[in-house]
């Protein structure tokens, strides 16, 4: 069998060796789940914002090298972005930034974009709720 | 086997596969009873590759002879690891592999009993027989032998020495790390190999951290599969994907020692507690 660190950009090593901003968050603004047990992977992510700008953001993930190093460096992306700046995000770029993903686990960084969507989402349905309450 | 039973299927031969238990073990009962007048061969493996489990091939052996059918068994984990001697299981066809007992890659051998008529694979020569054509690997084939011979040797030393360094391994891993099980049995079980799940954990980011570590060993989740498709065999002992997802399988050999097993079982809790931190599976107290 091949060395299995061999399949992954030192970035990608990198980041999922000392993952960026791991953790729960306390009363998140807008949180994303994606994934399942049966496809293997699962990630959470959270996000803080404050007057429309990701002031912090932080992930759990159940997966493989490359799910932990997507969802680090999504997190490591998304902070200091505003919200319009976060949605341009796309996976390519989170591979990219990591110096590239093996094919097979491209799909990792489908999830972190997706998973951040997600998170947006749920941070503006909220806000329209409140928007809705305060009216 | 499944592959070569699916190109037969292919061919429009009737395959019944068997269910096995939460051990892994094909149940000889269900053998006899599934054998029709029709069934031509019958195939199971003596000891399997990822969850260890050792078959009752002798068993199955009596069955098959009584009803007058070939019986087949892949030894390619069990010759020179565990006895196979091919009369007291019963068969009539075994498969082995010379790179399983140390020897050569690319070379391997088929027991076949005297009587049992078999058409060859490769058609023209007729080098051995007429069953194989094609010129011998003649330098496999004496590796092959030597091989064989160490292991005659030194198999009943090294099979309880395995055995030990393997139960202190299973032992040292459910008493160290909590929520995580034995896959397959826990006494019929090929000396070598140990094969345990983690809950709340992915098997790749463990192989990675231990391979950081420099301990090698493999898993049967999907990450590490181009299929995306966690392990058959964990999935028909009824393991849930997430727990299939989170199996680890630790091959012995002749050259670990203790020490290495003392280095898996200071390493590896770290490793999981630092990934079931990160793992949204484990729920909040």
């Amino acid at each position: 069998m091949p060395d299995p660190t061999s399949l992954y950009s030192e970035k990608v090593m990198e980041h999922f060796r000392n993952p960026r901003n791991v953790g729960d968050m306390e009363n998140p603004d807008g949180t994303g789940h994606v994934g399942n047990p049966v496809c293997g992977d699962i990630m959470e992510l959270y996000i803080k914002v404050n007057d429309n700008t990701i002031t912090d953001a932080k992930f759990k993930t159940f997966g493989c090298g490359a799910a932990i190093a997507t969802s680090s460096m999504v997190t490591e992306m998304v902070i200091g972005k505003t919200i319009e700046e976060a949605l341009e995000i796309s996976n390519r770029a989170v591979a990219e930034a990591l110096g590239g993903l093996p094919p097979v686990k491209m799909h990792c960084s489908v999830l972190a974009e997706e998973a951040l969507k997600l998170a947006i989402d749920d941070y503006l349905a909220k806000r329209e709720k409140q928007d809705g309450e305060n009216e | 086997m499944i592959e070569p039973c699916k190109f037969l299927e292919r061919h429009g031969f009737k395959v019944t596969y068997l269910p096995v238990d939460e051990y892994g073990l094909v149940d000889p009962d269900s053998v006899r009873k599934t054998i029709t007048d029709k069934t031509i061969l019958i195939s199971i493996m003596h000891g399997n590759n990822e969850i260890g489990t050792i078959e009752p091939i002798a068993d199955i052996g009596k069955i098959a002879r009584d009803a007058g059918v070939y019986f087949h068994t892949d030894a390619v984990q069990t010759v020179g690891h565990i006895p196979t001697g091919v009369n007291e299981l019963g068969v009539n066809l075994l498969s082995m592999s010379a790179h399983k007992l140390y020897g050569p890659k690319g070379v391997g051998a088929l027991y076949i009993r005297k009587g049992t008529r078999l058409s060859p694979l490769i058609h023209g020569g007729d080098q051995e027989k007429g069953r194989r054509a094609s010129t011998e690997n003649v330098p496999g084939i004496v590796g092959l032998g030597k091989a064989v011979e160490l292991a005659q040797q030194e198999m009943t030393e090294e099979a309880e020495r395995l055995s030990f360094l393997r139960d202190k391994l299973i032992t040292g891993l459910q008493e160290g790390i909590d929520h995580s099980r034995l896959n397959g049995h826990p006494v019929n079980r090929l000396p070598n190999n140990v094969n345990v799940s983690i809950e709340y954990v992915e098997g790749e980011s463990m192989v990675l951290n231990l391979d950081l570590e420099g301990i090698c060993c493999s898993t049967g989740s999907a990450c590490t599969s181009s299929s995306l498709e966690p392990s058959h065999v964990l999935l028909a002992i009824n393991l849930s994907h997430e727990l299939a997802h989170g199996s680890l399988r630790f091959s012995l050999g002749k050259w670990n020692t203790e020490e290495d097993i003392d280095k898996v079982l200071n390493t590896l809790p770290g490793i999981i507690s630092r990934l079931r931190a990160m793992s949204p599976l484990v729920k909040k107290p």
